[in-house]
């Protein structure tokens, strides 16, 4: 998965819920099938509620790595409008 | 169309549902619905539809507010008494959600309006308290094939069902005639519970936005009744019927008829 380029990137951090997922799903609406996704965020509870919302969504994750102390980053493919 | 941020947090639970998100969110704020009735069901409805960032609402009432109307229309106050009930509908919306354009009109639908006044909505909802202005608004919608959805209430129990004009029912569908005046008690006369227009109004204003999001089901060719003293709800099919006068396959109503006055003629 470590190769896989996002076709867009949000740095949502500094974000809270509901507003990391709020800014997550319409980054996602905008793109097309199959592209991929990159989150960069910092609020902990969202690196497990974001990929699970996604998830219930019908979009794919592909990867969620804690990147350094305070941030992690997601990568989410778009499979369903 | 971007979101300002006051957008995304007033919106938020709304963009989160996969059924609305923030395409669906676009839908509601560009869709405009038109109340009729500022009263016990155009209050909840209004509310509602206001709050869900319906961008135009149109309100058209006549009446002014009266302290016996506050057991139930809860967007007017003791402040607003004596005024017009749209406009007092209108400074309580607007105070809600500033997103939402206002239309407050002042008047009575007649057969030499209410086309006019429609034309510029894409759904209407009938809050009305009296038989002449439900037939109107029936006959008017499926004159101009705009979608209607239909609440009413008495005492303990209310109705609601959603006519899309041609594709299900419509009101005279169900009742050919209105009933003759005096027959049928009006609130003033019968009483209603105050909560009551509270969830007839939520039907309505749910079918509504479904209706503006295309998502789910909507009450096309059924009525759902509420009976709030037993807590119990039903649905009945309403068929379409081939040959109702107004939206039949030989309609012999072509044009808008005002029936007699006389049906609310108790003032309270």
């Amino acid at each position: 998965m470590g190769g896989v380029k996002p076709d867009k990137s949000i740095d949502i951090r500094g974000l809270v819920c509901p507003y990391t997922f709020v800014k997550a799903k319409l980054a996602i609406e905008d793109m097309e099938v199959g592209q991929v996704l990159e989150i960069v965020l910092d609020y902990p509870v969202a690196a497990t509620s974001i990929p699970k919302s996604m998830e219930d969504h019908g979009q794919k994750v592909l990867k969620v790595e804690k990147v350094n102390e305070t941030d992690w980053v997601l990568l989410i493919r778009k499979e369903k409008d | 169309m971007e979101f300002t941020e006051e957008q995304l947090q007033r919106y938020s639970r709304h963009i989160i549902l996969p059924e609305v998100g923030g395409k669906g969110q676009r839908k509601l704020l560009s869709a405009k619905v038109l109340i009729v009735g500022a009263g016990g069901l155009g209050c909840p409805v209004g509310f509602y539809l206001t709050a869900a960032g319906v961008g135009t609402i149109g309100i058209v009432d006549n009446d002014t507010v009266e302290l016996s109307n506050l057991q139930r229309q809860i967007a007017h106050s003791v402040k607003s008494l004596g005024r017009p009930k749209v406009e007092s509908a209108k400074e309580t919306f607007s105070a809600l959600n500033p997103d939402v354009t206002i239309n407050a009109i002042k008047g009575k639908l007649t057969r030499d309006n209410i086309l006019d006044i429609m034309k510029d909505y894409d759904i209407v909802v009938d809050g009305s308290d009296n038989f002449p202005t439900r037939y109107l608004v029936n006959d008017a919608c499926v004159m101009l094939k705009k979608t209607l959805v239909s609440g009413a209430i008495l005492k303990f129990e209310g109705q609601v069902t959603t006519i899309v004009p041609h594709e299900g029912h419509c009101y005279r569908c169900l009742f050919e005639e209105p009933p003759p005046a005096g027959l049928v008690p009006s609130c003033q006369e019968a009483g209603v519970l105050g909560v009551l227009p509270g969830v007839i109004g939520s039907l309505e204003a749910a079918e509504v936005l479904k209706l503006i999001l295309g998502k789910g089901d909507v009450l096309k060719s059924e009525l759902l009744i509420y009976n709030g003293l037993q807590t119990t709800f039903r649905k009945v099919k309403v068929p379409k019927n081939p040959a109702c006068p107004v939206c039949g396959e030989n309609p012999t109503i072509t044009e808008l008829l005002d029936y007699e006055a006389g049906y609310c003629s108790i003032r309270r």
